[in-house]
């Protein structure tokens, strides 16, 4: 649809603007992001091997399949979707396959029986792109999703408290949000994020009104009731709860952040960040004072080479980031494998070894182009619930992707999440494939022309009923 | 809701711009220092990947005495030593995680190709996609007199402590420097690190402590050796000439004392009066007391000093255990402390270093020059990048020229009819002053000699040190024990 022809309908579009499509370049985007994945994995073996990986065809073949259902999908089933986040979304997982396997290599290198990881990402990728066509085919409309408000809340809810069910619960590196079924462990808080933005979107649509408009000035700042204190109260509950018995900053912080950051942008009212803010700041500083572990993370980030303090994985990364420099060792060139977990919670490390600051700015830049598309998706959004939504899931996407990069690189205390789309790991990636599906959704909605007002035909009768014509 | 999104857009660029910052600050501004061995020893990767470079050699006379060659192993490098003992104490070591000793640390930056002088080079290796090799050391040793100085210690026995160093008068280049006891540096630059950790803790646990450098770690009274500087300060002072007669008598009074100085042989040294000359080759005590007395402490530390004592100038061989000792002669010492001083007991204290250097100065015409031992460092490709020029060392000319020449008669007279003759070469004329120091009366005498030839056109100057032979005491003499390895030292030079 041509602008000039926008513009001579005079009523049609937000001010006469008419969104296009821009399936083709959302098409020559994602072949650029199989060069980055494919290439990537091409490297890792010329890297490591000294020549290209055998199954390079049937990867790279794999890839391009997932990287195309995707696209006609899209296509077919949200034309007016935005071009650039999935695109986006292809390159980073497949760079993150690609470094998982060359990570892999170099355990197996020093240890045959060494376990591996970037088989199972291959296939949590697959699963991820399947729930990613399920969405978009099967949910034709977000706004359908605010009837699940209450629903996804409970979930949600149930979902934190799962990993505390005696049996299947199951500690890692100290932090308590490990579930067990049968050979599957899954972290249920990276689901619980998506429906929590759900349930935050829905309820507070519903009552933005009231936690808006009751309250009294006090300093310049609009200070909400006391009795509309009692959803924040509540989440900062759950929140605490979280530092305190599943012993995860990241998550608590995350989940907290999200929560605020929703409630400001339904009320509009900054008088909720102070009072938010500040609750967390006493819960975080109780915390600190009274829990080991909360203390040991801030010690280690204040000085991690402090001999009496077991700073030893953040040390190990600022070697590898260091011992990166400004280009990189070159894929297969380093050493990323001494810092533990970097397969997971530090890939950005790895990153940062093998590509440089080069390779790390990219992937921040991504990330920040993924959360910009999402907020501009909130801002073009129809409905409020679309709005809360799409700004929620960008909010949660960007204090993710601060906490963990700032946490591995010790701009903050390290705190244990996932690198979306990067990190090694099932449950965060197919997450967060479904929250790029909803956003796409919803940017679908937002960019699609508005209904337009069709001139009754001759043939009809004059006084007939106005016929409205939904693309 | 748009304006609290648009804020939120704002808060999240912020997020992201602190990210970009500090991510810039990790891996450009503090990456050099998060890199750098000395600060973070436990950077495992900076280990590793120095350990794994292809390492320059270090070079005598174009054969190596260190290469790194091809492995199979992850390391990709072996270091090795092809003529290991003789040279332990001057390439030093090469161990992933005990680091570095000898040239192998003090040249590591040329070693691994870090340095800038090889900057070009390694902008080179990384067009060509070639992985940095270092450049190369060459060391002014002369490969016949190293070997003849390590087999003449050797043959004193096993695990006997000595030191031997040879100087080119005219230059100050270190001809040959052994230590004993030594070390197979191989050993150390094993690729078997559990192995390397069993060596390492055996040779710190030593009782010969076989990693010290003798030849200049270590200050040991040098005994009559000293008498050289004595002699020098007197006849450079004008006061003296070889034929002034000295006290020669079996005592000397030692003022504000009851105690008398008396001579190695508890007997005169020929008659009450002797000349100067009469008095070094029989290294008379009372002799040195006296001209010691009449000279005074300052003239004797000036001189001292001249020839290096109290400053440290050699820093070819540092590494992280290992400097330079600096020697010295006592800072305000009374008049008997004085007339022992002269003779080198008391607290003057010397390395086998610092003797050569005045053997050197002394046949360098009265001016000591710098000893050095890196003396060309080459490119990657064999350029020479550096070459170290000769130098004197400050406040030159130790003594006179005359002075030195008259000093130079007096110890060939040593030589041809003292204390020294176990040192004399047929047809060439050698200088050369013995000596035999007490340290505490319960441990063993140290066996000193000091020399250079030929005495006309000095070639070379040589220090032997032998601090514990194991041999009776009564045994032990500069003469006996350490002339012969000195020797045979001149003679690897001068080519007998």
């Amino acid at each position: 649809m041509s602008s000039s022809r926008a513009q001579s309908d005079a009523p049609q579009g937000l001010m006469g603007f008419v969104h296009r499509r821009r399936r083709g370049a959302e098409l020559v985007l994602l072949i650029l992001s199989l060069v980055v994945g494919i290439g990537a994995y091409a490297a890792v073996g010329l890297g490591v091997d000294g020549e290209t990986p055998v199954n390079l065809f049937t990867y790279g073949g794999w890839l391009a399949a997932l990287v195309v259902a995707c696209h006609v999908v899209i296509r077919i089933f949200a034309p007016y979707a935005d071009p650039v986040l999935l695109p986006i979304v292809s390159a980073l997982n497949g760079l993150g396959l690609a470094i998982i396997h060359r990570i892999d290599l170099a355990r197996e290198a020093a240890n045959p029986d060494a376990r591996t990881f970037a088989g199972t990402q291959l296939i949590w990728t697959t699963l991820g792109v399947a729930l990613f066509i399920t969405v978009l085919v099967v949910l034709r409309d977000h706004r359908r999703l605010q009837a699940f408000t209450y629903t996804a809340g409970l979930a949600g809810v149930l979902l934190l408290l799962l990993p505390f069910v005696p049996g299947i619960g199951r500690n890692i590196n100290g932090a308590r949000i490990w579930v067990n079924l049968g050979p599957f462990s899954f972290q249920p808080g990276e689901i619980a994020k998506v429906l929590l933005v759900i349930a935050f979107a829905g309820y507070l649509v519903l009552h933005r009104d009231a936690l808006a408009l009751a309250g009294r000035r006090f300093l310049f700042v609009d200070l909400p009731r006391g009795r509309d204190l009692g959803p924040i109260l509540a989440m900062w509950l759950v929140s605490l709860g979280i530092l305190v018995f599943q012993r995860d900053l990241g998550s608590s912080l995350l989940f907290f952040g999200l929560f605020l950051v929703m409630l400001y942008v339904a009320t509009e009212r900054p008088g909720w960040l102070v009072v938010g803010g500040s609750m967390f700041v006493v819960g975080a500083y109780v915390a600190y004072l009274v829990l080991g572990h909360v203390q040991t993370r801030i010690n280690v980030w204040r000085d991690p080479f402090d001999p009496d303090v077991n700073g030893y994985q953040i040390v190990q990364s600022l070697y590898g980031l260091a011992w990166g420099g400004l280009v990189g060792r070159g894929l297969g060139q380093g050493n990323p494998q001494i810092t533990p977990v970097a397969e997971s919670d530090f890939i950005l490390s790895a990153i940062g070894e093998e590509l440089g600051l080069t390779g790390v700015m990219a992937v921040i830049l991504l990330y920040g182009i993924v959360v910009e598309r999402g907020l501009r998706t909130a801002l073009i959004c129809r409905d409020d619930f679309g709005k809360l939504m799409a700004a929620g899931f960008a909010a949660v996407l960007a204090l993710q992707v601060f906490v963990v990069i700032g946490g591995v690189t010790k701009l903050i205390p390290l705190t244990g999440l996932t690198t979306p789309f990067l990190s090694a790991g099932g449950s965060s990636l197919i997450a967060n494939w479904v929250i790029i599906a909803l956003l796409l959704r919803i940017s679908d909605q937002a960019r699609r022309p508005p209904p337009e007002l069709v001139e009754p035909d001759e043939d009809y009768d004059a006084d007939a009923t106005q016929v409205v014509k939904i693309r | 809701m748009n304006k609290p999104i648009r804020n939120l857009a704002v808060a999240c660029m912020a997020l992201f711009v602190a990210l970009l910052i500090n991510a810039t600050f990790v891996q450009y501004w503090e990456a050099d220092d998060l890199s750098s061995l000395s600060a973070h020893p436990d950077n495992k990767r900076v280990r590793d990947a120095e350990f794994a470079r292809e390492r320059g050699a270090i070079l005598v006379r174009g054969k190596a005495v260190a290469e790194s060659n091809p492995t199979d192993d992850e390391y990709k490098f072996q270091r090795e030593y092809p003529q290991a003992l003789p040279y332990s104490h001057l390439t030093g070591y090469f161990s992933r995680d005990w680091g570095l000793g000898g040239v192998e640390s003090s040249q590591n930056s040329i070693l691994s190709g870090s340095d800038s002088k090889l900057f070009v080079n390694r902008v080179i290796d990384l067009v060509d996609n070639e992985s940095p090799k270092g450049g190369s050391v060459t060391l002014t040793i002369d490969p016949e007199a190293q070997q003849a100085a390590y087999d003449g210690v050797e043959a004193l026995g096993k695990n006997i402590q000595a030191a031997v160093v040879a100087l080119e008068p005219r230059t100050g280049k270190v001809l040959a420097m052994v230590s004993s006891p030594g070390y197979n540096p191989n050993r150390l630059a094993s690729h078997d690190f559990n192995e390397v950790g069993r060596v390492k803790q055996r040779l710190e646990q030593d009782p010969g402590s076989p990693l010290n450098n003798r030849a200049i770690e270590e200050v040991l009274p040098p005994g009559s050796t000293f008498k050289l500087v004595t002699a020098g300060s007197a006849l450079d002072s004008g006061k003296y000439t070889p034929d002034t007669m000295v006290p020669g008598g079996a005592r000397l009074d030692l003022p504000q004392t009851s105690t008398d100085l008396v001579n190695e042989s508890g007997g005169s040294c020929g008659g009450e009066k002797i000349t100067l000359t009469r008095a070094l080759e029989v290294s008379c005590n009372v002799s040195f007391g006296a001209v010691g007395l009449d000279i005074g402490d300052d003239a004797l530390r000036a001189t001292a000093e001249k020839f290096g004592f109290g400053t440290r100038t050699f820093t070819d061989l540092d590494d992280a255990l290992t400097k330079q000792a600096v020697s010295r002669f006592p800072e305000d010492p009374d008049r008997p402390q004085t007339a022992l001083s002269a003779i080198g007991q008391y607290d003057v204290a010397a390395t086998p270093l610092q003797m050569a250097m005045v053997g050197a100065g002394i046949a360098n015409d009265g001016t000591v020059m710098k000893p050095y031992l890196v003396d060309e460092i080459t490119s990657p490709k064999l350029d020479v990048i550096d070459k170290t020029d000769p130098e004197p060392m400050p406040d030159q000319p130790a003594i006179s020229s005359s002075a030195a020449r008259d000093l130079t008669q007096m110890m060939v007279g040593v030589v041809e009819n003292g204390t020294g003759t176990t040192a004399q070469i047929p047809d060439v004329s050698v200088a050369g002053k013995t000596g035999t120091a007490q340290s505490s009366p319960d441990r063993p005498p140290y066996a000193w000699f000091v020399s250079f030839a030929p005495a006309d056109t000095p070639a070379v100057a040589v220090a032997v040190l032998v601090q514990d032979a194991g041999v009776a005491r009564d045994e032990i003499s500069g003469s006996g024990l350490a002339a012969p390895i000195a020797k045979s030292v001149m003679e690897a030079v001068i080519g007998k």
